[in-house]
Parts: structure tokens; sequence; C-alpha cells
């Protein structure tokens, strides 16, 4: 029987979530932990519950039942302001960006700088989204024009850029190299092992098996809303993992 | 994060060959913006030839008509910065034109019927009262509305057709039809005419401080670039936009101070004042009117509000993404009840204006005022789509409307005429925005 390495607080921890839409039970009791600097992959089909359960965290959903501790405390996540009071960034598969704003009104969007006077300070966020893009993304200039003029792979990288920028501790990614050719998604998997470093606690919502493989130290099966069991990645096969994501079996390193 | 930008287009960084093309890359003017303003322009030299060559009389480029068409157009364009507001996030407000008439009956009750008799007759505070209640009235309806939309999920074109409805009937109830009239004298002011205006002096005043404020805006701009390390415009375009800039608001005082007061009102003040009018008569300026301050004040107010502030940068979001904005953490449903209640403030202040410059308060007034309002709104570029608006181009776009009915009534069309050429340029200027965009894309 395998076990969980980390020993001591979880960063977070989501007990016994449920949440049902007109009938239909999308999560059902479902717990998950994080740990500072692990990268917990989500998996399951598609319907399996994945991002339901983690729009519980980002404040987009509010769970029928079920709680959440950050740092061994209960949480009240109603909103997704709640969650950025916690330091929770999420980069959701969609990408939330408003289109026709450029990048710089989307990376501080809701966070606006604002000059001593309180209006919104646009030169000193647009340096700010200058800088940080020279570090995620140095070849991205169009700083002027609104989003829905950039590519796919742009646009992800504003989408990155505002949850790297604000100290995050808890990242959720939903699905995060859907849209990206494979320079792109190297790319991406760098910076995920950066943050890791950095001490940062990741959830990896995931198709691609062999990301999760690479990226992830943990990786926690849903299927049909329910969990089908946690491994740690490094104990099982890629087989094991499609498994119990296409059968729902459990095999004995699961836990 | 992405190999698509490693080659950036040659073109783009390059010198483009057209003058044009460079001209305007240098002042960062709005194209956009250019063709509105060239499309008012064939609109007013369009009536004017047309009324020299077939009428033998061109009426409209005249200080007189166009001092007449900046006091018509206030009522329409105060509603219409609002009205972006509501357009841009995806909403409309049918009931624009009911609640200004319903708060100008209560406002002319509370002024004629009400007030005097506690303060007298005349008393100074009366207006003021008048209208801050008129406004204070226009934005709890407007929040009103705004809480049927956002909290009880009634979509904003049922309720603000509801509101068309109610609003329309609750003014004929106020007085049962009856029409109030004459307002309070000093209320009146705020409809322009001879004394309702600022006078040669005032008028150079407020040009001299416009051109102070565009001086200030261009250098102000220019430190901004220049310490973030930001791509500045060339010296020459800084001198070009200040020079046009200060170069029209100079024109316009020049113009409202050209169109004198009528003979009949000169020697009425003459009188009043116990001056003696000479023999060629006694030539008083006009200058600006105070609702079309009103308007230049509310235009710079809410473009401020839209492009410095959050709560407009919160609006172009939620056009442009109710989800994400949402997601971002905004309250979205907060802002909706806050955008409409503004626009029920300005449709409160509108009522001042339009109320004030017929001098009476009647149950019909602002009666398909909606319609010109979200007319001038989309003819001044605001996406229905959302996510996409400006305030100066509903200005603008209210002045594009007046100038047509204004033009046509000076040649001579009449009313049935009047109609089908508004509605044929609605519809043009919508097309040719979508032109526009999908070759600017």
């Amino acid at each position: 029987m395998g076990q969980n390495p980390n020993t001591g607080t979880p960063l977070v921890e989501l007990r016994d979530i449920s949440i049902s839409f007109g009938g239909i039970k999308a999560v059902d009791h479902v717990s998950v932990d994080l740990y500072p600097g692990e990268v917990v992959g989500l998996l399951g089909h598609n319907g399996a519950g994945k991002s339901t359960l983690i729009k519980c965290l980002s404040g987009a959903y509010r769970a029928d039942s079920g709680d959440i501790f950050i740092n061994g405390e209960k949480a009240e996540i109603t909103n997704p302001r709640d969650a950025r009071r916690y330091n929770i960034e999420t980069i959701y598969q969609t990408l939330a960006l408003a289109d026709n704003l450029d990048a710089a009104s989307n990376l501080f969007l809701g966070r606006e700088l604002v000059t001593s006077t309180g209006f919104v300070d646009d030169a000193r966020m647009e340096a700010e989204t200058r800088k940080i893009m020279g570090r995620l993304n140095p070849n991205f200039k169009k700083f002027n024009v609104p989003v829905s003029a950039l590519s796919g792979g742009q646009r992800q990288s504003v989408a990155i850029a505002r949850a790297v920028y604000f100290n995050a501790r808890i990242l959720i990614m939903d699905e995060p190299t859907a849209a990206l050719g494979p320079h792109e998604t190297q790319m991406v998997a760098e910076l995920i092992q950066e943050l890791k470093k950095q001490g940062l606690g990741i959830f990896l919502i995931e198709h691609d098996i062999h990301a999760v493989m690479d990226l992830c130290d943990r990786a926690v099966v849903m299927k049909n809303g329910e969990r089908v069991g946690c491994v740690n990645v490094g104990e099982v096969t890629d087989d094991d993992i499609l498994g119990m994501i296409i059968m729902g079996k459990k095999p004995p390193q699961a836990y | 994060m992405t190999q698509t930008t490693t080659t950036p287009k040659p073109t783009s960084s390059a010198i483009p060959a057209n003058p044009l093309v460079r001209f305007l890359r240098a002042t960062e003017i709005d194209t956009r913006l250019l063709g509105m303003v060239g499309a008012l322009i064939l609109i007013w030299i369009g009536f004017h030839l047309y009324g020299e060559l077939v009428n033998g009389n061109g009426a409209f480029l005249t200080p007189r008509n166009l001092w007449n068409l900046s006091v018509q157009t206030a009522s329409i364009g105060i509603m219409a910065c609002g009205m972006v507001l509501v357009i841009v996030t995806r909403h409309i407000d049918l009931s624009v034109g009911s609640v200004l008439g319903f708060c100008a009956m209560i406002m002319g009750v509370l002024q004629v019927w009400v007030l005097p008799d506690y303060l007298g007759l005349g008393n100074p505070l009366i207006w003021i009262i008048t209208a801050i209640c008129g406004m204070a009235l226009g934005s709890l309806i407007g929040a009103f509305h705004g809480w049927l939309i956002a909290y009880r999920k009634i979509p904003a074109f049922i309720v603000t057709l509801g509101g068309l409805l109610v609003w329309r009937g609750a003014a004929f109830l106020v007085a049962r039809g009856e029409t109030i009239s004459p307002v309070d004298s000093t209320f009146a002011l705020m409809g322009g005419g001879p004394y309702g205006s600022v006078g040669a002096v005032g008028s150079w005043i407020v040009g001299l401080l416009a051109c102070a404020g565009i001086v200030w805006m261009i250098l102000s701009g220019r430190r901004q670039r220049i310490r973030f390390d930001f791509p500045l415009r060339p010296v020459w375009a800084e001198w070009f936009l200040g020079i046009v800039g200060c170069g029209l608001v100079i024109g316009s005082v020049l113009l409202v101070n050209a169109y004198p007061w009528p003979k009949g009102i000169v020697a009425q003040y003459a009188q009043a004042q116990g001056i003696e009018v000479p023999e060629a008569g006694l030539f008083i300026s006009h200058g600006f009117a105070y609702p079309v301050l009103i308007l230049v004040i509310v235009g710079i107010a809410m473009t401020v509000l839209m492009t410095r502030t959050r709560f407009g940068r919160y609006v172009l979001a939620i056009g442009g993404n109710p989800d994400a904005a949402e997601l971002a953490g905004i309250d979205t449903r907060w802002m909706t009840v806050k955008i409409f209640a503004l626009m029920g403030f300005l449709t409160g202040l509108s009522a001042v204006v339009a109320s004030a410059r017929l001098n009476s308060a009647t149950n019909s007034l602002g009666t398909l005022d909606e319609l010109y309002v979200i007319a001038a709104a989309v003819i001044g570029g605001t996406s229905l789509s959302g996510g996409v608006g400006t305030i100066y181009g509903a200005i603008i776009g209210a002045l594009v409307m007046q100038s047509l009915k204004t033009g046509m009534v000076l040649i001579g069309f009449d009313a049935a005429m009047q109609d089908i050429v508004v509605g044929v340029v609605l519809v043009l200027a919508v097309y040719a925005d979508i032109l526009y965009r999908s070759r600017t894309k």
C-alpha cells in the first residue's frame, strides 16, 4: 500500500466536498490535499468533476457541503475575491481574459495599481507587465493591443503572468497547455518546475498522461464525481493511472 | 511562452510609405474619431450648400444656428454619456425618455407648487433644491432598474421597456396631465437662452482654461511616457495636436461670441440696467450656453471615469467578458446597479436642462428620447455586443443626430421625411462601423 509521503500541515485541504447541479452530483464527497512545493495532478475523463472541484477552491462555485482548510485553518471561500485573499490564483481553461482590454489591464484586472489620487496608473501597470513578460515570454511585444489580437500562446502567457505576478502560494492550472504548441508546452513545464522550487503548491488539471508523469508528484483520479484514488507518481506506471481513469480500477499503490 | 512573436511582421516596425498613415501613427489620432468628425462636417456643409443653392439662403453654418445646435444637443448628449456605459456592459435602457419626463414633472411640481409656499417665490434655494431632488430621483429610479436587472435577473430590455410605460404614465399622474409653467427663473437659466449663457468674457475664460488643460495634458502625457521609457510622439506631432486642440477651442469661443442677443432682449436688459441703447444697437454676445457647459463637464467627468478609474475599467471588462470579470473578483451585479444609477442621475440632470429650456414641465417631455440617446451612442461607435464605446463618440453621435434634425428643419423637410432620414442614417452608420471594424481587425 502506498501512502502520502508528505507530513505536517497541508497547504490546502479540501475535505469531503460535494456539489450538485440540478440533482446531478458533479462532485461526490471528494477529499484532496496539497503540500508546499508539490504538484498534484487532477485526472479523469471530461465531466469527471475535476474542474468543478477546483472551482470550489478558486471561489467560482460554492460547495454544497464539505470544508476547505488553508494551512490547517478553516477557510470561507464564497467568491473569487476570497480566494485571492488566501493567495490562491487560478489559470482557467478558458483563460478568463477580457478580450477588449490590453495585456496590462487584464493582468491587473480587479487589482489595478492606482496613483496617489486614486486613478488607475496605466503607465506603471504597463511597465510592470513588461517586466514580468520579459521574464516569462521575452518575445511578447504586443502591449498596446486588445488581447483578442493575440495568438493562443500569447493569451496563455498573459493568463499565466496574471497568476504568477501576485505572489500566489497556491496555483490552480486547468489544462494550461491545451492550446499550446510543443515549444510553448515545454516553457510551461519549466515554469511549473521553477514555481515548485519556490515552494508553491500547484493543482494541475491535465489530460496528457505523459505531462502528468513528468510534472506531478502525486495524482488524484476522479470518475463520475467520485474520487477513485491517489497515487505517488513515482511508484506507478502510466498504465496504472490510465486504468484508474478509464475503469476506475485502484492499483495496490493507491490510497 | 510562444514562438509566434519571435518573428514580428517586418512592416509593423518599418516606416510606412504612405504619408497619411505615417501622420496618423505619429499623432496617434483615432481614425474612427476622424471619420465621425468628417461625417459631421460633411453633414454641416451639405445642409448649408443645399440651403444656399435650393432655397437661396444657407442658414446652417451661421453662429446663430450652430449656437442653437449646441444647446439642443445638450439634453441628448448628457444622457448618451450614460448610455455608453449601459450598452458597453451589454444592457440597454429604453426608459430614459420616460424617466426624464417623470423627473421633470416632479421638479415642476416641487419648484412651482411646493417650495414657494415654504421658501417664498424666487428664493435662490429653490432651483438648487429642485435640481438636486430631480437628480436624486433619477438615480433612485435607475438604481431600482439596475437592482431588478442584476439581482432579480430580469433582462434589461424588459425592465426598461416596463419602465418606459410606467414612468410615462406616472409623469401624467403627477399633475393629471397639466403643464406646469413657468419654472423658477433661476432654474430656467440652465436651459440656455440669452440670460442662460456665460457671455463674451465668460466664454474667453472658459476657452483659455480649456487651452491650458490641453497643453497640460500633452505635457504631462509626455512626461509620463519618458518616466516609463515608452515610445514618444514626435515633437511636431505634439505641437500639431496642441495647436489643433487650442484652435478648435478658440474657434468655438469666437463662434458663440459672434451670436448677439436679439434686439428685444437687449432693449429689455438695457431698460432694467438703466443703460442707453445707442442708435446702431448694442452688441451683447451670448457666449457658451449653460447647458452646453454642463454637457462639456459631464463629458470630461465621464471620460475620466471611463479611462482613469477602476470603475471604468470594470465597465469595459464586464462588457468584454462578464465571466472573466466575475472571476477576477469584480462584483458585476453591484456594478450593474451603479451603472444604471449613474444613467438615472444623468437622466435627472438632462430633465433639469430639458425642462429649463422649455421653461415648463409637461408629461410628454422626453418622448422618444430613448431612441435618440441609443442612436447617438451607437452612431458614436458603442458596440451593442458590448465592451467597446467612448464618451466623446457618443457626444459626437448626439451632435450628428441633432445636426440632421436641425438641418432638415432648416431646409424645409417635413416631419415624415425627417424620421425616414434619421432611421436610414442610423442603420448606415452602424453598417459603416461594422465594415470599419472588420477591416481593422
